[in-house]
């Protein structure tokens, strides 16, 4: 077996976000880092809009980002710190859009490791050096400079390292110009490790170090070292130093320390403050509990700066220093808002914040006012003695604020996240639709969902409204070549046609000089300011004056099709002839003084626009009946004649060529494209070479079971196409790569671009009588997402065999349930504390739920109608119990009727797994299943993570044994068990008698049922570790799973021990056989394995495409989407794994990993081509693509067929 | 002669052995080792971000939440060392 591994969807998850001028212009961008990629975010100051400049994956895993500025530059440059073992300093490159490794400096061993640099980073605040850290005693310093060209340079290191140190946290000292100057937060073990006592342990303090970089000595020393608060986790930057032209300090610099429960400003020689954080007033909040900083951000404006901090609840602070020069006078903090907790925010200059989500969407707000003036109360450190440090070991009172909807902020954008992704299933269920849905149950805690994904554009009706027939075409159009927007539309009708004017309103006019009583086969704006009509029987050139000049066709023929541009125009007779007009210089449309014979029908025409600055477009593509496409010359000296022909293998039912940036083909200039669509659904997307209108690169596609209509149309002021057949598709450049996506939208019979005041990008379309008028908004995104949302963090969801329902099972730790919640209320309010309403009645999928303590679960079972979208039913679960598992099962003793087994605990804690009492919870299904009735509980010792409908029972894998239940009056009764697992059972599969294990360490081992004894046998396993969590039979030897560090394999049985092992009646012979390697009598071999770089969460065996192969389709936590496709003939896997290999070596990891040591982080790769890397080789330049394609033997064109193919076929994206 | 380049590779090993912490040798007690064990697994978690976020999603807590405890942890993961005489 050989796969193809291709992400679908890369994740959307948020680690870290840094602002800055990237590009060098005014404007400022945000480079976000998805873990292995990184993508450069353009928000727009006037729409509020946020979107995507530039996404690439690295190849690595990015850990951590600054961005920083050389003195006196203008350009931000980002440093990465990644698993690579070096530091890298990206520029991105606007003029490319691609971001251009300046300096790459290796310092270490690959992967993220406790003493290797990467982990931290810290840039000077002047841009003249920047420190790299590792969790343990590394710290690195660079300088950074430029050189007499002004490029920036770079020093060797210098080591600030100090053994035996856990870094927390290091941050750069704003000093002005004084010697850069770094604060880190560490704590020496080496005292605690040696005291048997624990006294030292007691004793061990956290130190605030400031390491000082003399640029005059180049090296680095220890300025300064203090304990302070020994739960102290974040440092940020507080501004200092002296303006150059005055004397006035920018700030006191120093930083500020964030501590659980405290906020401590701290900077050498000069006195503490300290402030409390403020504490929700929550009454179900628990007061043993601490709160902490777990993101920061500081903004300077003229003369001023504040901090935003957020707390792991997700409330925002507004953090003040007052001072007077370098003193600081008061530190102040207040309750600022309320945003999802973030795993970066960003301040931009134009008044935004970018908030990037740790869990779900991330957002973009605007400031409304920055909490100035609001009777939001302000705790000052000089209210509390000593500054609040008169004695820093015991904390200060606490103090509180309420929460509420946010006042200083408002949602500008949201970015769409499916992070994470924690079960996912892939169905066909939709109607009318020919391609199956991903369902993801995504999210944590109130901000949960389950998102119903389908491949295509989502699209946005602005306008549907009823015609009084059926037209069977429709067009806009302006009256001058000048205009702004459309001024008519023009609808076909069999027998007429009827122009709109698009104005306040868009109603009838009749005076266009357009025919009305005869259907319309074409519409041009022709000239500077005439329009064209084309009908059945003439060519109507209407002038701006209304004058109309007309050309008819003669007697007993017709026009059948037609083609324009603003100065061709092409009309095809019914005898078969071609008539060509041009408009020359006076405005004048003159035929072409021959006609030219076809000698078969003619079924499409099409030319070009004309080309800037030119007078035509010198090629006409025309399709006839007899199967062929010609291309045919309308350059003067050549009119008329036959270039080139295509055959074909049905007739041609429209043809459109059209100009396109396709940057894998040409990087700098637009593509001359002939898509021809058949009759049968198929498309053809050919390149016409402009030099002699030769036909090459034939790609087709097939799109519907109608035949094709193709319509040129403009958007986002680029050229792009739409292809209606039984679905709509649209083929448009984005990111200068060409793409190709179905509209997830009603089929369309015509469609055309759009153009008003108040949707100036928006296309029209006619399906049936209904005319309708949408945009399409999401450019770029290849999955529409349809939400349902949830109340707690999914878990598992299974579907019901019969109907479509879904049932899911949602759960979080650390959360009161809703009874609970309620009861506790109740209590306190006996007990006679005044309760507020409005802080309870807060909505949790914003302010999140009040945290309990360990061991506190929320949990319910949910009835989902994927189809309607919405929630039947909500089975909350009593008792303190937590679900960690679901299945439907038959069972047999019950004439199979379907069952619904929950597996829950009650008291669990996570770390370590523990429980007061596991329950497998049955459940009768009621109302056709829209409802569930609760038969019995079955007490079990520990927590059931995996359930399965077998052979009309059920296997339980509670804790680390395996378990065969029957149904009975009160209780599941346990048949059968085996206990031989080590760790727990996650996952079960199963054909036959055969069970697949996946347990939590100990890889997927096989285990066969043997009914006549009644044994559960284990008989083969792995001969690695494995932390499962997802896994899927590829055959009935085959098993695919995925681990929690991000690798996939596939693993396989012998096929004569399968035989033996099934042929073996009682399962004696397995019973007696000896034991390998401490395990089962039988390994399985790895076929596979290729490391991903998200954890998995599940696998599924899937056809994508209607009558395609079946793929595996696994999903990642992070949010990725991807398959694993297998290579149909030994010939692709030579091809395709050469051109890995030479993209290997052209195509460097962006943060300095080697791919292959990348993907086979854990287990060298085996084989899997990486899919991601190869199709890289579009965006190589045409130069290393040609090199590439003539090491293989192949053309450019041949290998970008390939690799496409390879895409479309597998998965249709 | 032999004793000397002894006594020189021995200074190289200590070097090495402060040089990339974590690594073994002969006389590494049961504790040591499961304390570098430990810490290297609770900076692998922080160092891993869906490990990291992988922890969070089981336990509830912020990512920085669990990046801090883990952090913390790697102090002391396995308690205080044992006395000496005991082993």
């Amino acid at each position: 077996m050989h796969l193809y591994n291709l992400t679908l969807q890369p994740p959307t998850a948020i680690l870290q976000a840094i602002v800055g001028n990237f590009s060098g212009a005014r404007q400022q961008e945000i480079i976000v880092s998805h873990g292995t990629r990184i993508e450069l975010l353009r928000p727009d100051p006037q729409s509020g809009k946020v979107s995507t400049v530039i996404a690439t994956d690295v190849f690595g895993s990015v850990r951590s980002l600054a961005a920083f500025r050389l003195t006196g530059g203008s350009k931000d440059y980002a440093i990465v710190g990644s698993d690579s073992g070096r530091v890298v300093i990206l520029d991105y490159d606007p003029k490319t859009s691609s971001f251009v490794k300046l300096h790459q400096e290796t310092f270490g061993k690959s992967g993220a490791r406790r003493i290797v640099p990467g982990q931290y980073l810290a840039t000077d605040p002047k841009g003249r050096s920047m420190m790299i850290a590792s969790m343990e005693k590394s710290k690195l310093v660079y300088i950074l400079n430029r050189d007499a060209a002004a490029n920036l340079t770079i020093s060797s290191p210098l080591e600030a390292h100090k053994s035996n140190a856990i870094i927390h946290h290091i941050v750069g000292v704003d000093v002005g110009f004084e010697n850069p100057m770094y604060a880190a937060l560490e704590v020496d073990y080496s005292e605690s490790d040696q005291d048997p006592t624990g006294e030292a342990f007691n004793r061990t303090e956290k130190m605030l170090t400031y390491y000082e970089l003399d640029l005059g000595l180049n090296h680095v020393v220890r300025k300064w070292s203090e304990p302070t608060d020994p739960r102290a986790n974040l440092l940020v930057q507080v501004p200092g130093g002296q303006l150059a032209s005055s004397d006035r300090y920018d700030g006191p610099s120093g930083v500020l320390v964030c501590c659980e429960d405290h906020i401590i400003y701290r900077h050498m020689n000069s006195p503490q403050h300290r402030v409390p954080i403020p504490r929700r007033k929550h009454p179900l909040e628990d007061p043993n509990r601490g709160v902490i900083i777990t993101t920061a951000v500081m903004h300077k404006m003229k003369g001023a700066f504040f901090f935003l901090l957020q707390s792991e609840d997700g409330d925002l602070f507004k953090v003040t220093i007052e001072h007077q020069e370098q003193d600081v006078t008061a530190l102040k903090i207040k309750y600022f808002d309320t945003v999802p907790v973030a795993s970066s925010l960003c301040i931009l200059k134009s008044g935004f914040l970018f908030v990037a989500s740790e869990f779900g969407n991330h957002y973009l707000y605007q400031f409304l006012k920055l909490g100035d003036d609001d009777d939001e109360p302000e705790f000052s450190s000089t209210n509390y003695p000593g500054d609040g440090m008169r004695d820093p070991s015991s904390p200060l009172p606490r103090e509180y604020f309420k929460p509420r909807p946010l006042e200083n902020l408002a949602l500008a954008d949201e970015m769409e996240s499916l992070d994470p992704i924690i079960d996912s299933k892939v169905l066909n269920i939709l109607p009318n639709s020919d391609t199956p849905q991903i369902f993801a149950a995504c999210g944590r805690g109130a901000r949960s969902t389950l998102r119903t994904l389908r491949h295509g554009l989502e699209v946005e009706e602005s306008v549907s409204s009823e015609l009084p027939g059926i037209p069977n075409a429709v067009w806009t159009t302006k009256r001058t070549e000048s205009d702004p927007y459309d001024s008519y539309i023009i609808l076909s009708f069999v027998n007429g046609t009827l122009v709109l004017s698009i104005g306040e309103t868009i109603e009838e006019v009749q005076d266009t000089g357009f025919l009305s009583s005869s259907p319309t086969i074409a519409v041009q704006q022709i000239g500077a300011d005439a329009l064209l009509q084309v009908h059945p029987h003439g060519i109507r050139h209407v002038l701006s004056d209304r004058r109309v000049n007309e050309w008819r066709v003669p007697e007993g023929k017709t026009i059948v099709t037609a083609t324009t541009n603003k100065r061709q125009v092409v009309v095809a007779l019914s005898s078969a002839e071609l008539v060509y007009f041009e408009l020359d210089l006076d405005g004048q449309l003159n035929e072409y003084q021959d006609r030219k014979a076809m000698g078969s029908t003619v079924l499409a025409l099409s030319i070009g626009e004309v080309p800037e600055g030119r007078q035509r477009t010198p090629y006409l593509a025309v399709g006839c009946e007899d199967q062929t496409v010609r291309i045919i010359s309308l350059d003067p000296e050549s009119t008329l004649e036959t270039l080139s022909l295509q055959a074909l293998t049905a007739p041609p039912s429209s043809i459109c060529i059209a100009d396109m940036l396709d940057a894998s083909i040409n990087k700098s200039h637009p593509t001359m494209f002939v898509n021809i669509g058949l009759q049968n659904g198929v498309l053809l997307r050919t390149v016409l070479d402009p030099m002699n209108g030769q036909l090459t690169d034939t790609r087709t596609r097939f799109l519907g079971t109608r035949p094709i209509k193709l319509v040129r149309v403009q958007v986002q002021k680029s050229p792009a196409i739409l292809a209606l057949s039984s679905r709509s598709w649209v083929n448009y450049t984005h990111q200068n790569l060409m793409h190709f996506t179905p509209l997830i939208y009603d089929n369309l019979d015509y469609a055309w671009s759009f153009s008003a005041e108040l949707s100036p990008e928006g296309l029209i379309g006619i399906a049936g009588n209904l005319l309708r008028i949408f945009v399409i908004p999401k450019l770029g995104t290849k999955l529409k997402e349809d939400v349902i949302p949830l109340s707690y963090t999914p878990r598992k969801f299974v579907t019901h065999p019969e109907n479509n329902y879904f049932y899911l099972i949602e759960g979080d730790h650390r959360t009161l349930g809703q009874d609970a919640a309620q009861n506790k209320l109740k209590e306190l309010k006996q007990a006679g504390k005044r309760i507020d309403e409005e802080v309870i009645n807060l909505p949790p999928d914003i302010f999140g739920r009040p945290k309990a303590p360990a061991g506190t679960w929320a949990a319910n079972v949910r009835v989902i109608d994927p189809i309607e979208g919405k929630t039947i039913a909500v089975v909350p679960m009593d008792g303190n119990e937590g679900v960690f598992s679901i299945a439907v099962v038959p069972f047999s003793a019950r004439n199979n009727e379907l069952h619904l087994v929950v597996g829950t605990a009650a008291d669990t804690t996570v770390s370590p797994r523990t429980c007061t009492q596991g329950y497998l919870r049955t459940y009768k299904f009621v109302d056709d299943g829209k409802g569930l009735e609760l038969m019995h509980k079955t007490e079990l010792d520990d927590v059931p993570l995996a359930l399965l409908a077998f052979q009309g029972k059920l296997i339980a894998g509670v804790g680390k044994s395996l378990r065969l239940y029957d149904i009975g009056k009160k209780k599941l009764l346990r048949k059968v068990e085996n206990k031989a697992f080590t760790s727990a059972i996650v996952t079960l599969e199963t054909q036959g008698s055969r069970i697949i294990v996946g347990d939590m360490q100990e890889s997927i081992q096989y285990v066969v049922y043997k009914a006549p004894e009644n044994r559960l046998l284990t008989f083969a396993d792995d001969t690695q570790p494995r932390w499962v969590t997802a896994s899927t039979m590829v055959d009935y030897n085959t098993v695919a799973a995925g681990d929690r560090f991000g690798n996939i394999f596939v693993n396989r049985l012998d096929d004569k021990i399968s035989d033996q092992v099934d042929d073996d009646p009682t399962g004696a012979g397995i019973l007696h056989e000896k034991s390998i390697l401490m395990g089962a009598p039988h390994k399985t071999n790895m076929l596979c394995h290729f490391h991903v770089g998200d954890l998995i969460t599940s696998i599924h065996k899937v056809s994508l495409v209607a009558g395609g192969r079946e793929v595996l389709l696994y999903t990642g936590l992070h949010g990725t989407i991807g398959i694993l496709m297998p290579f149909v003939s030994k010939e692709d896997v030579d091809f395709i794994s050469t051109l890995e290999q030479h993209m290997r070596t052209e195509q460097p990891s962006l943060v300095g990993r080697d791919q292959l040591a990348w993907r086979g982080y854990y287990v060298p790769i085996k084989a899997v081509v990486d899919g991601d890397l190869c199709e890289t080789y579009a965006r190589l330049s045409a130069q290393k693509q040609s090199a590439i394609a003539g090491e293989l033997d192949r053309t450019v064109g041949e290998v970008l067929k390939k690799l496409e193919q390879m895409r479309v076929t597998s998965s249709g994206f | 002669q032999s004793s000397e380049l002894r006594y020189t590779a021995n200074t190289q090993l200590e070097h090495l052995h402060a040089r990339y912490t974590g690594t073994g040798h002969a006389d590494l007690s049961k504790y040591e080792w499961l304390t570098h064990q430990h810490r290297d697994t609770l900076a692998s978690i922080v160092g891993h971000p869906t490990l990291a976020s992988y922890l969070a999603i089981a336990e509830n807590e912020a990512i920085g939440r669990i990046k801090f405890e883990m952090t913390e942890r790697m102090l002391q993961p396995c308690g205080p060392p044992p006395r000496k005489d005991d082993d």
